[in-house]
């Protein structure tokens, strides 16, 4: 079998979750490839060989930096057709998801989403899914080739091999309806503090915390784990905390060792963002709060009461 | 203007998975797809700002998926086409596009809108299949939506910060769940939706063949149903002192 990912950057860094998918395609197959594109794809490349990659296809034109999907549906399709992968691995996110069901259909590939992990089996591919609100693993497969698979953010770990990566220049014809969106503004948000989806421990506030000065709960918690705020999307809209610390779909995906949910009821918008934590304590007054049905510990009870009492034990803990 | 909105009939609250076929159990009751009343929405919102416009609700599902075509009429689209077709039952993503593609095919709409997902966790990925099989540019995650003089200005958001996207019709767009805020269906809308013309197709009607739907027409399988994923130890605290059962917990673990 021949693997190959499609790995995203920004701000001249590859994201670390397709990095992730990488090293596990490169420990089930005994190789995988790469794909990057835009103009840093050269200069990326070799990070790319350092995280495992055997061979780094490179469209490196600033034609494609625009972080639209038609586009890098040529891309792919090119290098698929021309280098005969019958697998395409995508970490999910906003992009990957619809370059990679845009593939499907232009390749007439069977995709399957949202897996937590592959494995081989009787020399067959299995991805395994979670379904029903993570209730079940559901394990999918392919008919035909290439297969294609989107996974869940922070399933694997990206692991530095120390390789050094064959750079293979990439000339692919874009599809007359590829070029007809354009990119005309690009309103990021500089990312403020220390970054989300390194950081080991997180605390997040929602709604729940009923006033936008009651994040200090969250920052004093954070403080004393050693940790970084996030915050939901509704707090994040309601103006009581800054965008760049969003978690969710359309906000940061992260997977640390402990995950603190303050006042978050859990929407699917946010769940999506964090699922992939290690250890997940929530804290919220509404006994039926989502949140608590993928918690390791479901706390019910007032935030104002438990955090501060909380932030004396844990001070007292270290001081002792 | 022709507005296409494509609705997924989704069972309500407890689906279950069949564990003879393994798929998800779609006899019971069903209900529309939350997203894509968000979807429904938008659609009549930019009919309004325009003052004219036909929007048409596409959906594929059991024959129960009509319940929800009225749904979406009931909130004010004008039409519904439903491709119900034995054929079509286990359908996958590449295959459902294809049904659907055909379905829009014919209609010729000049902006197809989609929810963001389908709330019975299939998914968040048809958009794009399905404007590729047109031929024409998709935008997902829009939290504004502009149409106007024959092209979209699109805002999305993306993990990132909002991206502004323009392309001319005909466009495919999903959309966020933050773009809006649904209206509710009047008792007029529902006692108008069962007026209001609504198309049911099977698949030989659209000429697709048996072998390009269904499971024939699918690319993915689902093999087999584990239990659930070891969450081992998940605990609840409604009582006695919950932050020393958080210190004791984080203890535990190694966490501090």
């Amino acid at each position: 079998m021949s693997a190959v990912v499609f790995l995203e950057h920004d701000g001249g860094e590859l994201h670390k979750a397709p990095l992730g998918v990488l090293a596990r395609a490169a420990d089930l197959f005994g190789s995988a490839d790469a794909v990057v594109v835009g103009s840093q794809a050269t200069a990326l490349a070799a990070e790319a060989g350092r995280f495992g990659a055997a061979v780094v296809h490179v469209a490196d034109d600033p034609a494609l930096d625009p972080a639209l999907p038609a586009p890098r549906v040529d891309v792919l399709e090119t290098v698929v057709r021309q280098g005969g992968y019958d697998t395409v691995l995508f970490s999910n996110s906003v992009l990957a998801a619809d370059v990679a069901a845009g593939l499907a259909a232009r390749l007439e590939a069977g995709l399957n989403w949202d897996l937590v992990d592959l494995e081989q089996r009787d020399g067959e591919l299995v991805g395994k899914r979670p379904a029903l609100g993570d209730s079940v693993l559901v394990d999918v497969g392919w008919r035909g080739t290439p297969r294609l698979a989107l996974f869940r953010p922070g399933s694997f770990d990206a692991v530095e091999t120390g390789g050094v990566a064959e750079v293979r220049p990439v000339a692919a014809a874009l599809a007359p309806h590829s070029t007809r969106a354009i990119l005309v503004d690009h309103r990021h948000q500089p990312d403020e503090g220390p970054k989300l989806e390194d950081a080991e421990v997180i605390v997040s506030g929602g709604m729940g915390l009923g006033a936008p000065e009651h994040f200090a709960l969250a920052e004093e918690l954070a403080s004393v784990l050693g940790g970084v705020v996030g915050a939901t999307r509704a707090a994040v809209y309601a103006g009581w905390y800054p965008a760049s610390a969003q978690i969710g779909q359309t906000g940061k995906t992260v997977s640390p060792r402990l995950y603190v949910a303050l006042g978050i009821s859990g929407a699917v918008q946010h769940k999506v963002g964090m699922q992939g934590s290690k250890a997940v304590v929530a804290v919220n007054k509404d006994p039926n709060a989502p949140i608590f049905e993928f918690s390791d510990l479901a706390v019910v009870g007032d935030v104002h009461v438990i955090v501060p009492r909380l932030v004396e034990l844990l001070r007292a803990r270290k001081g002792s | 203007m022709k507005i296409a909105v494509c609705v997924k009939h989704v069972p309500d609250s407890r689906v279950r998975i069949d564990a003879g076929s393994k798929r998800l159990d779609r006899s019971g009751a069903g209900e529309l797809n939350k997203f894509d009343t968000n979807a429904v929405e938008e659609a009549l919102r930019v009919k309004e700002r325009l003052g004219e416009g036909d929007v048409v609700v596409v959906s594929m599902g059991p024959e129960g998926a009509a319940d929800t075509v009225r749904a979406a009429l009931a909130l004010g689209a004008d039409r519904g086409v439903l491709v119900s077709d034995p054929g079509a039952i286990g359908s996958d993503l590449l295959a459902t596009s294809r049904v659907l593609a055909k379905v829009l095919e014919r209609e010729q709409p000049d902006l197809i809108l989609f929810g963001q997902q389908a709330s019975d966790g299939a998914g968040a990925v048809l958009w794009a299949a399905v404007a590729e099989r047109l031929g024409v540019p998709s935008v997902s995650q829009a939290t504004e939506l502009v149409v106007e003089g024959g092209r979209a200005r699109v805002t999305r958001q993306t993990e990132r910060g909002d991206d502004v996207v323009e392309a001319p019709l005909p466009l495919a767009v999903a959309v966020s769940d933050a773009i809006n805020d649904p209206r509710y269906a009047s008792l007029k809308g529902v006692m108008a939706a069962k007026r209001k013309p609504l198309e049911t197709l099977s698949l030989a009607d659209l000429g697709v063949d048996a072998a390009q739907a269904g499971e024939a027409g699918s690319k993915t399988v689902v093999l087999g149903i584990a239990p659930p994923p070891a969450r081992s130890g998940a605990r609840r605290v409604e009582e006695g002192d919950a932050a020393q059962a958080i210190v004791d917990f984080l203890a535990e673990r190694q966490l501090v």
